[in-house]
């Protein structure tokens, strides 16, 4: 009999094992797969982590020099960033916040950049 | 008095999965049960039309969220048989830590849904609180709180320091010391005793005739774990199957519970273990052939066949899930239980409905 009266006494006197979150962020730990993101400037536009990607929420399109992703269509595995050539492809610590509209994430890759690529 | 036909599910407030039972009642004291399932189906074995064998490893992580990981072993131990690929022992001993982690974190979850199942809210929470520190250790190794896409075909796309090593024993030895306290609770408690001794019985005969497997044929006395046939990195490791001979609900916690400080020792031998070397390798070709391979989910077995004849996409994917054979098993356990009672049978099997239908 009792055996949850000790347990109960404890919680009684301790703090809160939740925090207030959106309000309080924990520090993420090192490499947690976050929000996907790209360092743009670095892209090849070569397309390997829209075929690779599981969840094929990646488009590339080379001739605009677009990279867009629909980061509710991803699945956070980090195939993409393994498999990126050029390593420009990263996640964030922090996980994506909430929305009230789902939007897909359109990155441009600067024209002049382009040029550069291409000599 | 004629009987009378209550419908149980697909939505109910103790029941986190959508199974519908309809049950024949009389007096309050079930009769018969008759399943209906369907409610879930996505059609993931179909997936493997679209998706290339690569891709498919995170499709069957989908299968379901809380094993994840044992799912995705498995596939890659299927397409590695095909391939015949040699995986490196240091993959194959982290491979076993990853799966132990589910397995505890898919007992502590499944412990706190049974004492909601009760009536324990609080014990509930507790169990949850603990299954938190598990989690915090699978987000700081793989990068993913549940579904946390470790395994590739020919190895695991994570490594562990020692420091994550140092650092995830202590914290199990902390989880283990809260464990042991709640054990108490689960274990001796009157009112939870009150509530599972006796409730849906079921026979060592039955379960074999059944076909019960996981903790629930090892609460009917039935010895059966497939880890014993050491796939994987299990045949490094020095353990035996937990049993219990009563086959009634209070039988089947009691086997998860033990389980769950089995599995803390699981993955404590498997870091004391741990060769060093290389991690993954590389695969080039596409499989060929056709494969049946086994494992052991925190439900029971699991059972993967893949068909394949040297092109990227499998032929045929079929999964076969401890639920789908722990179904049966349940209808024979209740008749004879009072109403009220029902959602702690049905709990106590563990239900995974979402496994089942895939």
């Amino acid at each position: 009999m009792l055996h949850f009266t000790p347990t109960i006494l404890k919680n009684l006197f301790s703090k809160s094992a939740t925090r207030l979150y959106p309000i309080e962020k924990r520090e993420p730990f090192e490499n947690v797969r976050g929000e996907l993101d790209i360092d743009i400037a670095g892209c090849k536009l070569c397309g390997i982590c829209a075929r690779k990607c599981p969840a094929a929420c990646i488009t590339v399109d080379k001739k605009k020099g677009i990279w867009q992703v629909d980061p509710f269509a991803c699945i956070y595995c980090g195939i993409c960033a393994d498999s990126c050539p050029t390593k420009c492809l990263y996640f964030k610590g922090q996980y994506r916040e909430p929305v009230i509209q789902k939007v897909v994430k359109i990155m441009e890759k600067p024209v002049e950049e382009q040029v550069d690529q291409s000599k | 008095m004629a009987p009378t036909v209550i419908p149980f599910g697909p939505q109910h407030p103790v029941l986190p999965e959508p199974i519908h039972l309809t049950l024949t009642t009389k007096d309050e004291i079930v009769t018969e049960a008759v399943p209906q399932l369907g409610y879930i189906h996505r059609g993931l074995e179909k997936l493997a039309d679209i998706k290339d064998f690569h891709q498919l490893v995170q499709v069957v992580e989908r299968v379901c969220g809380i094993c994840s990981c044992i799912h995705a072993a498995t596939y890659a131990q299927a397409i590695e048989a095909l391939m015949n690929i040699e995986v490196p022992p240091r993959a194959h001993l982290l491979r076993v830590i990853w799966s132990e982690l589910h397995r505890v974190h898919s007992h502590l979850l499944w412990l706190g849904l049974f004492a909601d199942g009760f009536g324990f809210e609080s014990l509930f929470m507790q169990t949850w609180r603990i299954r938190e520190k598990i989690m915090d250790v699978m987000e700081a190794t793989a990068g993913n709180r549940v579904i946390i896409s470790v395994n590739v075909i020919g190895g695991v796309r994570r490594d562990l320091s020692p420091e994550q090593c140092q650092w995830i024993l202590s914290v199990l030895d902390d989880a283990e010391k809260e464990y042991k306290e709640l054990g108490k609770v689960f274990l001796d408690d009157y009112s939870v005793q009150k509530r599972t001794r006796g409730q849906g019985v079921l026979t060592r005969e039955k379960a074999y005739e059944l076909g019960a497997c996981g903790p629930t044929g090892r609460g009917s006395g039935i010895a059966q774990d497939v880890r014993q046939t050491g796939y994987s990195g299990y045949a490094m490791l020095d353990f035996e199957p937990v049993v219990e001979n009563d086959g009634d609900s209070y039988a089947r916690c009691k086997v998860r519970y033990r389980e769950v400080l089995q599995s803390f020792d699981l993955i404590r031998q498997a870091i004391n273990k741990l060769p060093e070397g290389e991690i993954n390798v590389k695969v080039k070709g596409n499989p060929e052939g056709e494969v049946i391979t086994r494992s052991e989910q925190p439900r029971g077995e699991l059972l993967y066949y893949v068909r394949a004849s040297g092109k990227k996409h499998l032929d045929r994917l079929r999964i076969r899930t401890p639920t789908f054979a722990n179904i049966p098993p349940l209808l024979a356990m209740l008749p004879g239980t009072e109403l009220a009672n029902v959602p702690v049978v049905v709990l106590s099997i563990d239900p995974c409905i979402s496994c089942t239908e895939r």
